[in-house]
This record gives structure tokens, C-alpha cells and sequence, in this order.
């Protein structure tokens, strides 16, 4: 069974004297990984918002083309009665 | 062999793979990252010469091994996005660049912290420490070049081609200690003596290096499927899964 090496908190913080090394590298590494994996998460996230953004776009353009091309064939129709 | 492997590299298929098996590679990485960390601070003795500054080895090794084991990776799937044109493998060179820069740093970063209290100097221009830099160069000379051509086709072919030619860099980083005088210890575990490490420090050791393992796995499996839906946006299967994303939140 693994031993707990140190016998307070204290000895535990101070490392032997080696706390600012043993720290600095811990701390700089856990803040690495949790840096890259928010960033590949946000990453994901972000793509599938362009995407959906993008279709939200085109179906707008779409229903104005659909709309501007309505209201031309009503004129159309408009001045064929009218003549 | 191919046959048979083809149906996964079919993009959607394999983002459903990554997203089924991105979760659990997540938790399973973080608990033995948190088990390999806990273990090796508190609860194994101090090395008899180095004291409690050895303690870095738990974070400093596994790095560095997977520094390079992520560049076999990135290699192997440049090697098939070359000969075979597979996309998805292209794909994933893109995915593990950024991973793989990353222990890279760390490996660096960790072992400047390690050898200024041990050594006395936070960097010395050694075979090893020159080329774990070298490293990081070709790593990020591979992000940089996918980038760099108005063609992206151009770019993905030229960084595979980089990711290739760099793999002669791993022996020599890997037997740099060997061949050159230098600072940097030995190998602590190697495949074909006895480990010249006590059992009671070796387990914590091992599990960070599964730790690290599984990081790799589970982060290329998250921006692969990122990779996957970028490149594949216009499929109606990614139109599909987008909406209802955002509808979701």
C-alpha cells in the first residue's frame, strides 16, 4: 500500500524546498491541458453555430427571392388587366 | 486491411465513433491524470539524491514520451493521407499538430523546471534538449504550413510531407542520450531491462503516462469530429446536426 510521505500540509505545499519548481511545473501543465481542451471544446461548439448561421442565411435569401419574384408576377398581372 | 477499414473513414461514421468514444476517454483521462498527479506528489517517498524535486518525472516523462508518440501518429496518418488519399487521416494530422505542440511545451517547460534546482541551469543547448525543440519547430512548422497556401489541398499535401520527413528526429531524440555526453538522465523505463525505478515510485509513473494516453485519444477525437464537420459542412448530415444544435443550445 502506497504511504502518505508527508506529515502536514505545510511539508506537502513546501516539496522538500522544491516548491516554486515541483509547482511551477504542475501548475503550467494543468493549465496547458485545460487551455487546449477549452479551446477544442469551444472549437467544436463554434463550428456548428457558422453552420447553422450559414442555413439561417441562405433559407432568408431564399424566401426574399421567393417573395420579390412573387410581387413581380402580381405587377406583371396587374398591368395585363389594366391594358 | 482496407477494405475492411474503409466504412470508418467514412466522415460520418466517424464522427459518430468520436463522439461516442470522446466522453469516456475524457473522464477516463482526467481521473487517471488527478490518480497519477495525487500519487506521485504525496504518496511516494522522496528519490534519495533528488529529494522531493523528482517529483516532476510524473508529469515531465509522460509528456515527453507522448510528445512522440504523437508525432508517430501524426506521421502514420500523413503517410495514408499521402499514398492513399484518404481524407480523414488528413483530417487528423490537423487534429493531434496542436495536441502534440502542446506536450511538447510542457516536456520542455517541466524539464527547465526540473533541471534549474538539479542542474543548475534552466536550458543547456545538450542532443536531447536541442532535439525535444526541434520538435516543437516541426510541429508547429506542420500547423503553420496546412495554413499557408490559398490552395488547401496544397497545404494539407505539403504539411503531411513535413510530418513525414521530421520522423527521423525521434530516434535521435529517443537515443540522444546514448549517443551524446549529456546532462539529461538515462531512460528510466525501457522495454528491455528492468526498470531502474522502485516499484512504489514506477505506479504512479505508469498511470501518468496512461493519463497522458488517453488526453491524446480524447482531445484528437474532439477536434477531429471539429475537422470532420468544417470540412464537410455542406452534407446534409452536418446541416441536419448543426440546426438541431443550435436549436438545443
Amino acid at each position: 500500500m502506497p504511504e502518505l510521505h508527508f506529515s502536514s500540509w505545510n511539508a506537502f505545499f513546501a516539496m522538500g524546498g522544491y516548491s516554486l519548481f515541483v509547482w511551477l511545473s504542475f501548475g503550467v501543465t494543468f493549465a496547458l491541458l485545460g487551455l487546449l481542451w477549452w479551446l477544442s471544446q469551444s472549437g467544436h461548439r463554434q463550428i456548428l453555430k457558422e453552420i447553422a448561421a450559414k442555413q439561417a442565411r441562405e433559407l432568408r435569401v431564399q424566401q426574399q427571392l421567393l417573395k420579390q419574384s412573387e410581387l413581380q408576377s402580381a405587377q406583371q398581372s396587374a398591368q395585363e388587366q389594366s391594358t | 486491411m482496407f477494405k475492411w477499414l474503409d466504412p470508418y473513414a467514412k466522415p460520418e461514421t466517424l464522427y459518430r465513433i468520436c463522439g461516442l468514444w470522446f466522453p469516456w476517454l475524457m473522464t477516463a483521462a482526467v481521473v487517471t491524470l488527478l490518480l497519477g498527479t495525487v500519487w506521485g506528489l504525496a504518496f511516494t517517498p522522496a528519490d534519495y539524491q533528488q529529494g522531493d524535486s523528482y517529483r516532476i518525472i510524473h508529469i515531465h516523462v509522460p509528456s515527453a514520451i507522448w510528445s512522440m508518440g504523437a508525432y508517430s501518429s501524426m506521421a502514420i496518418a500523413a503517410l495514408i493521407a499521402l499514398v492513399w488519399q484518404v481524407k480523414a487521416a488528413q483530417w487528423a494530422v490537423g487534429a493531434i499538430a496542436p495536441i502534440g505542440a502542446v506536450f511538447t511545451v510542457i516536456a520542455l517547460f517541466t524539464g527547465a523546471a526540473w533541471g534549474k534546482p538539479m542542474w543548475g541551469t534552466w536550458w543547456v543547448w545538450d542532443a536531447r534538449l536541442t532535439s525535444e525543440l526541434i520538435l516543437l519547430f516541426l510541429y508547429l512548422g506542420v500547423i503553420a504550413l496546412s495554413g499557408a497556401f490559398a490552395d488547401r489541398q496544397t497545404g494539407a499535401k505539403a504539411s503531411a510531407l513535413l510530418a513525414i520527413v521530421g520522423v527521423v528526429n525521434l530516434p535521435i531524440i529517443h537515443f540522444s542520450v546514448e549517443w551524446w555526453n549529456t546532462l539529461h538522465q538515462g531512460a528510466t523505463i525501457t522495454k528491455f531491462a528492468k526498470p531502474s525505478i522502485d516499484a512504489s515510485m514506477l505506479w504512479p509513473l505508469l498511470i501518468s503516462i496512461l493519463a497522458f494516453g488517453l488526453w491524446l485519444a480524447a482531445l484528437t477525437c474532439l477536434r477531429l469530429k471539429t475537422a470532420i464537420l468544417q470540412n464537410e459542412q455542406h452534407r446534409p448530415w452536418v446541416r441536419q446536426l448543426a440546426a438541431s444544435a443550435v436549436k438545443e443550445g
